[in-house]
């Protein structure tokens, strides 16, 4: 069951449902009466992107499905590349496919944005990420999804020994919107970090899963999720980490906290850790609370307004997130879409 | 400046205050002083406009402007300020950029441009100089694993760079040594000028030797019981407050 499978076959029936396990928060089947006809080529509506600023990134686009499928990093070489999906149609779908390569020793500096113009589209998107031996990938994504669309994304990424990952994913939701990163890890000094924030209002839906799987002995993953919900939202995170037999000296942490700010929101959290080493240092914590009412006050005795005193409080509950990104750049538009996210309206 | 008059306050359904009035002109210091549970922290959030106390009688003005018809942040922009007894941590908003937020907020209010940076940076090595402030602890999360004295000459200081009109001074004696009482004290009294009143609301007469205040008013059942000069505060810590509990049943 998937939205690729479904998009290909035209049949709803192949679209995932909340009767499967991994999909019981984000139920495509009941969003999605029919398989729209798919998305034209549209090369007219590129606007600048939210990394617009970042001069020294190079574009790679992707409209509607139509662009390259490939992005290579040389051995030893770096690049800051922003890469954008573009969706302008209306009642439309489509799919593509992108394979990243980053050669030994490479690094590349991975600027994401999967900006909705359009209303009603359907998008599915399938990221295939190698890294080679001692190679980084900085990856900032933000999902600027419409509204009304239904998006998935379902990154593989493959390590090998002493490669970096660092990722932070950024969401406003969707109608149904769901963003997978799937990771084998080696162990034998590779890192990972998997963040991502979610600030969610009126009935969006967003839904980050991760799933990392530890083969080697050796390996250190960090994950931090924290998010706010307002009015009819739900978010979804489901965050999973196995360590497998032999995967020795494995360190492991997850950590998700979030803030709901009304009583019709929802937040559904399934972090999971299987371990099957002996010798293994694992973690999660996961919270849930309102924003404290009293330091609200505070503030307001302060001469701020209500409004600006909880975008206050909420940009800095979530800021320890975007503080994670490395690139300058980066962070600051992560922090910039965090103050402009709208969430302090009550 | 600060006048009350007739204030009956209800919290959770339960009267606290019971037709307290006050009257505090500019350039005067008055001290309010009461057993606990008189409503001197009832009195102290009312003003400043926390929610959950309920005024069902009376009015409060500073300087003509009716309290209870503004938001606690627009009586905050027209010049009142509280020294809270138990200053709130703000994880993540360093303390600079809290005050920063603040001061932009309130010229924002009274129709003022913003301060620079430069400016407000200038002001604030001053201010911290003065308050024996180290200035690397003001770029750390606002009063977050700041030790109690800490806390309370954070309070100071942002009254400091807000230069606020109307001071109220909540139990600020509390958790305070010897030293940092003494630092504190000198902060507040910089602070005392002939445009500027205070009301300083506290359990014990100690604070009083360090900032000395122009009348004394004793809280006791949620009403003014006895007012007088500065020796008021001195009979007090001989006698205590049981005579006035006594009064105001």
């Amino acid at each position: 069951m998937s939205l690729a499978l479904a998009l290909q076959s035209g049949d709803v029936t192949s679209l995932p449902s909340r009767r499967d396990e991994a999909w019981r928060y984000t139920d495509l089947r009941a969003a999605l009466r029919a398989i729209p006809e798919a998305s034209p080529k549209d090369e007219a509506s590129i606007t600048a992107g939210p990394f617009a600023a970042i001069a020294e990134a190079e574009a790679l686009v992707i409209v509607n499905g139509f662009g390259p499928d490939r992005l290579t990093v040389a051995p030893g070489e770096h690049r800051t590349v922003s890469l954008r999906f573009i969706a302008s149609p209306a009642a439309r779908a489509h799919h593509a496919a992108l394979a990243i390569e980053v050669a030994e020793g490479g690094f590349l500096t991975l600027l994401e944005s999967h900006e909705g113009l359009g209303s009603d589209y359907v998008s599915d998107l399938a990221i295939n990420l190698q890294i080679g031996s001692g190679a980084t990938v900085e990856r900032v994504v933000i999902l600027n999804d419409s509204a009304e669309a239904i998006s998935v994304v379902t990154a593989t990424v493959d390590l090998a020994a002493n490669a970096t990952l660092n990722q932070t994913v950024l969401t406003n939701g969707a109608k149904r919107q769901r963003f997978e990163t799937h990771v084998s890890h080696p162990g034998q000094g590779a890192a990972v970090r998997l963040d991502g924030v979610y600030l969610l209002g009126d009935a969006s839906h967003s839904d980050q899963t991760t799933v990392v799987t530890h083969k080697g002995e050796g390996g250190t993953t960090h994950q931090l999720t924290k998010g706010a919900v307002r009015d009819s939202a739900r978010a979804v995170f489901q965050g999973k980490i196995t360590v497998e037999r032999g995967a020795d000296q494995t360190d492991a942490r997850m950590g998700h906290h979030a803030l709901i700010l009304s009583e019709r929101a929802e937040i559904d959290a399934k972090p999971e850790l299987e371990i099957y080493a002996d010798d293994v240092s694992c973690a999660h914590g996961n919270t849930v609370g309102a924003l404290d009412e009293e330091a609200l006050f505070y503030i307001r005795s302060r001469g701020v307004p209500l409004i600006e005193a909880r975008v206050l409080l909420i940009s800095a509950f979530v800021g320890e997130v975007t503080d994670r990104i490395s690139h300058d750049g980066a962070r600051q538009v992560a922090q910039d879409w965090l103050l402009a996210s709208g969430m302090g309206a009550s | 400046m600060l006048s009350v008059t007739n204030l009956h306050v209800e919290v959770g359904g339960t009267p606290i205050l019971k037709g307290l009035s006050l009257e505090v002109p500019a350039g005067e210091v008055h001290a309010i002083m009461g057993p606990n549970g008189a409503g001197k922290s009832t009195l102290s959030y009312t003003l400043v406009g926390r929610e959950g106390y309920e005024v069902t009688q009376g009015a409060a003005s500073l300087n003509g402007d009716d309290l209870f018809a503004l938001e606690a942040n627009e009586r905050a922009a027209k010049g009142l300020f509280l020294s809270f007894q138990y200053p709130l941590e703000i994880p993540g908003v360093p303390s600079l950029t809290f005050i920063r937020t603040a001061l932009n907020a309130q010229r924002k209010a009274r129709g003022e441009g913003e301060i620079g940076a430069p400016a407000f940076l200038k002001l604030a090595r001053e201010k911290a100089a003065s308050l024996k402030i180290d200035f690397d602890m003001l770029k750390r999360p606002l009063n977050v694993g700041f030790s109690g004295g800490e806390k309370k000459r954070m309070e100071i200081f942002q009254m400091a760079m807000l230069s606020p009109k109307f001071l109220i001074l909540d139990e600020t004696d509390s958790g305070l040594d010897i030293d940092a009482l003494r630092i504190v004290s000198e902060g507040v009294n910089a602070l005392r000028s002939p445009e500027r009143g205070m009301l300083v609301i506290t359990h014990y007469q100690r604070l009083l030797d360090y900032i000395k205040p122009d009348r004394v008013h004793v809280l006791a059942g949620g009403k003014i019981v006895a007012s007088g000069g500065p020796e008021l505060a001195l009979e007090l810590e001989e006698t205590g407050y049981d005579r006035f509990s006594q009064v105001a049943a």
